[in-house]
């Protein structure tokens, strides 16, 4: 393993003795995001293994590489799952891939995000140091916490090579319950239930039909169920997957995908067709907005609207003001000073 | 105390004259919120570490977002070194004023600037008391969850700068966890707005690189807080144990069992028979060590989790398992944990509270090592850890009055934390490094490392002109620490771990 990563650091230090850029890329699962796609391909798919995994210390720690259905799969014969219900995009999505891109599934409102379960990282710098940062232990708060910060980073700061991350317990029984309501009724309904004690794991509405899961203890679902009422949904499972790997028709059909990360008690955006998740702070909308016009209502919602898939990307995904632009533009120099990964991807200008 | 002195290399001198520095600020305040005489600057000489002392040139109190950044600009032109400071109960410190510089001091900032109890969040000044936000959210149904000991005291915005946690981080996160929004002044007075109302934010997650961050990078002048419901009910488990090894194999029991309490403590004996003195609160003094154990959640959540765990702690082989009956028993059960320290300050004058963290399974070793080191260094010792997230207070006591133990407890504080990362852990939990822990940041972290913080700091205070000589040490100072360190001879110290 000491060669493979000694390969990747050679090939850092050349490029950016060259200039040339470089691409890092588990399977490409996470391709459709992001602007420019550029430069040679760095591979991690051969950077594999969980390298330590003990359920009682709720810590796991895999290569970059390891394919996310491997790391679901350990953890769910020791009973445990990545709090954050990561969407893979992809049959051979690594773990690499979901901590870079730093993506969220439906139960990120109620457990917590990807950034939010990074303990450590072993990353390469721009110009091929080896570096770790963070650790094995939750409650770790020497220097920045720099192993958070390349979480969501599409690989612009550095190569992951290896991940720490929290992991949590699989709650004893799951159910979803189904309720007709529509949009403004909904978003009432899910933010009041979210300011009470109840055991709500993930929240979805989709025209008329709002989603609720309920998990934990099988006396709390219970109890749940009966002071909320709603109709039993069967194959709930089935429901929240194709939610959180975007297969529903209202995503597999759209000619754009905006994500809108907004106050949660926004009143409805009237865009369109629209998937609600996170008790109304995430709202997916299946239409080909003007990113000017979105970019503008997302910030009336206290928010931030992302490009996230298709559409017309020519004035970027996302849209940073001058002051955040400017320290964006230096943090990456400060890790990449060649700018030889990725340059492009979140942003024209880093 | 030996306080980590200043290099000639981390000297830095204001580029203007005194009373023109005076006047400038004091152009920019309401009155009397600037000081700058002696008697006036005394109150402001240490934070919650005590040992050490010094006075600043002169000491900043704003009120207003305003007030932050004129004031940063006159320090960002004449090149005036800045410490923040919030209530000053911080553990490292990390509010210990800078001699040729400004301590900038947020405690004015208190108000409580709006609570949206439907979308649950809440906008705060940095110097609005922790506690203060739940007791203000309270007739809401909801709470503001990170509960550092200190909260009656400690500020939200001290809180943001450290990252602070608190027995309830186990299952509810550490600060950086449940904030949202930060508005954030740099050191040249620029505003930025990091995070959003969203879950989530543009680009790079600014908001976890600036919590935590120290008072390295600039000064918060308001935090949107998420604030959670209050649980409906909550209780607690005390176990006692004759043998550490089976107090540290029953936290990795109820771990095992798939229950993420809401508090998970453990107490040796030593700080036990501490807190018992002081508190009454009914502890068993005869065992190894005690475990209390809290569950939170709806009632019927509580007595399904109360139930496994006492099983837990049974087939653990505890000698005594309590489960408080009421409120009033549970807030008794808890109150020698959160006693530990003034307990233990009963015992000798002085003690020295540390803040490692190890993974949970090497607790029954660190605790031998910590005890063998005792017995070197010929000081007593009192264990108190947050158990369920592996970080450990131990609490040296000593009488610093008495020949060298002064510096006695601070090797001895020194080896424990070389010990944290000897077994894969961290030299800070949640105190921060502030200037005490300053020189074992050599230890934790390598050259590249180190130099990819000062890059990182380098993008926000290119002059290094906020909080010099803290959190992160410079090169040279680990070069000559280094050096000290192998000097000293490796039969007292571990083995420097490689990284």
């Amino acid at each position: 393993m000491r060669d493979v990563l000694e390969k990747f650091s050679e090939t850092i230090r050349q490029a950016a003795a060259e200039h040339t850029q470089l691409r890092i890329r588990g399977s490409g699962s996470k391709d459709f995001y992001g602007l420019a796609l550029i430069g040679d391909v760095l591979d991690t798919c051969t950077l594999t293994g969980i390298v330590d995994y003990e359920p009682t210390e709720l810590v796991m720690t895999a290569r970059a590489g390891t394919r996310l259905r491997d790391v679901e799969k350990t953890l769910a014969d020791a009973g445990q799952m990545l709090a954050f219900e990561p969407p893979h995009f992809g049959p051979e999505a690594t773990l690499g891939g979901c901590i870079a891109s730093g993506f969220s599934g439906p139960r990120r409102a109620a457990a917590g995000s990807a950034r939010d379960f990074v303990l450590g990282v072993r990353m390469i710098n721009g110009i091929g140091e080896a570096l770790h940062f963070g650790g094995q232990v939750m409650k770790n708060v020497a220097g920045y916490d720099l192993s958070r910060l390349m979480t969501g980073s599409f690989g612009t700061l550095g190569l992951i090579t290896e991940i720490s991350l929290k992991v949590l317990p699989q709650p004893e029984q799951e159910l979803t319950l189904r309720f007709e309501l529509d949009e403004t009724q909904a978003i009432a309904s899910m933010n009041a239930w979210a300011a009470k004690p109840l055991p709500v794991s993930a929240t979805c509405h989709h025209e008329r039909a709002l989603h609720v899961r309920l998990a934990g203890a099988a006396v709390a679902v219970g109890a749940a169920h009966k002071k909320l009422g709603g109709e039993t949904v069967p194959d709930g499972a089935q429901f929240w997957q194709s939610i959180r790997e975007q297969s529903h028709p209202t995503f597999a059909h759209a000619p754009a995908l905006w994500r809108f990360s907004i106050k949660p008690t926004s009143p409805p955006l009237g865009l369109g067709k629209q998937v609600m998740e996170w008790n109304g702070s995430l709202r997916w909308v299946a239409e080909d907005l003007d990113p000017s016009r979105a970019f503008a209502i997302a910030h009336r919602a206290d928010g931030h609207a992302t490009l996230f898939r298709g559409g017309n990307k020519r004035h970027g995904i996302q849209q940073f003001s001058a002051g955040l632009l400017a320290v964006h533009k230096k943090l990456k120099r400060a890790f990449d000073p060649h700018g030889i990964l990725g340059f492009g991807r979140i942003h024209a200008d880093f | 105390m030996g306080m980590p002195e200043l290099l000639s290399s981390e000297m830095l001198q204001p580029q203007i004259a005194h009373a023109e520095l005076v006047a400038q600020l004091t152009s920019v305040l309401p009155p009397a919120s600037l000081l700058h005489e002696r008697e006036d600057l005394k109150p402001f000489e240490c934070d919650g570490m005590t040992a050490y002392q010094r006075l600043p040139l002169m000491v900043a109190l704003p009120e207003t977002e305003d007030q932050v950044r004129e004031v940063l600009r006159i320090c960002y032109r004449g090149r005036v070194p800045v410490v923040f400071r919030g209530a000053g109960t911080g553990l490292s410190g990390g509010a210990l004023p800078y001699a040729y510089g400004l301590l900038l001091v947020m405690a004015k900032m208190k108000h409580i600037v709006h609570i949206d109890a439907l979308a649950r969040s809440a906008r705060v000044q940095p110097g609005v008391r922790n506690a203060a936000i739940s007791e203000a959210t309270s007739p809401y149904g909801l709470y503001y969850a990170p509960d550092p000991s200190s909260q009656i005291a400690c500020s939200i915005g001290g809180n943001v700068a450290e990252n602070s946690g608190g027995v309830h981080c186990l299952k509810y996160g550490l600060t950086v966890h449940n904030i949202l929004k930060l508005r954030f002044v740099t050191i040249q007075g620029e505003l930025l707005e990091i995070g959003s109302d969203g879950l989530d934010a543009p680009g790079y997650d600014l908001l976890a690189l600036i919590t935590g961050s120290e008072g390295m990078l600039g000064v918060v002048t308001e935090i949107t807080v998420k604030l959670l419901p209050k649980p409906e009910k909550a209780q607690v488990v005390l176990a006692a144990f004759d043998d550490i090894a089976k107090a540290a194999q029953a936290v990795a029991d109820v771990i095992g069992a798939g229950i993420i309490p809401a508090g998970l403590e453990m107490m040796d004996k030593k700080a036990t028979a501490a807190v018992e003195q002081f508190v009454h609160a009914g502890y068993p003094l005869d065992a190894a060590a005690i475990l209390l154990c809290e569950s939170d959640g709806t009632a019927e959540e509580v007595s399904d989790e109360i139930e496994r765990i006492r099983q837990v702690m049974n087939t653990a082989g505890a000698t005594e398992v309590r489960t408080s009956r009421d409120e009033s028993e549970r807030l008794k059960f808890w109150a020698g944990r959160k006693a530990a320290f003034p307990a233990v300050g009963r015992i000798l004058p002085d003690y020295y509270c540390m803040d490692g963290t190890i993974p949970k399974k090497h607790l029954p070793y660190v605790l031998k090592r910590i005890d063998e080191l005792s017995e070197q260094f010929h000081l007593q010792c009192a264990n108190v850890f947050h158990a369920g997230d592996g970080n450990l207070h131990p609490l040296i006591m000593f009488d610093a009055n008495e020949g060298n133990q002064n510096e006695r407890a601070e090797a001895y504080g020194a080896a424990i934390l070389e010990l944290c990362v000897e077994v894969g852990g961290t030299i800070t939990g949640e105190h921060g490094v502030g200037l005490e822990k300053i020189n074992q940041m050599c230890v934790q972290f390598n050259t590249g490392e180190l130099k990819a913080f000062h890059a990182v700091k380098a993008v926000f205070d290119e002059h290094g002109l906020l909080n010099p000589g803290k959190a992160v040490p410079t090169l040279q100072r680990c070069a000559e620490f280094g050096a000290m360190h192998v000097h000293r001879g490796q039969e007292n110290f571990p083995e420097l771990p490689r990284f």
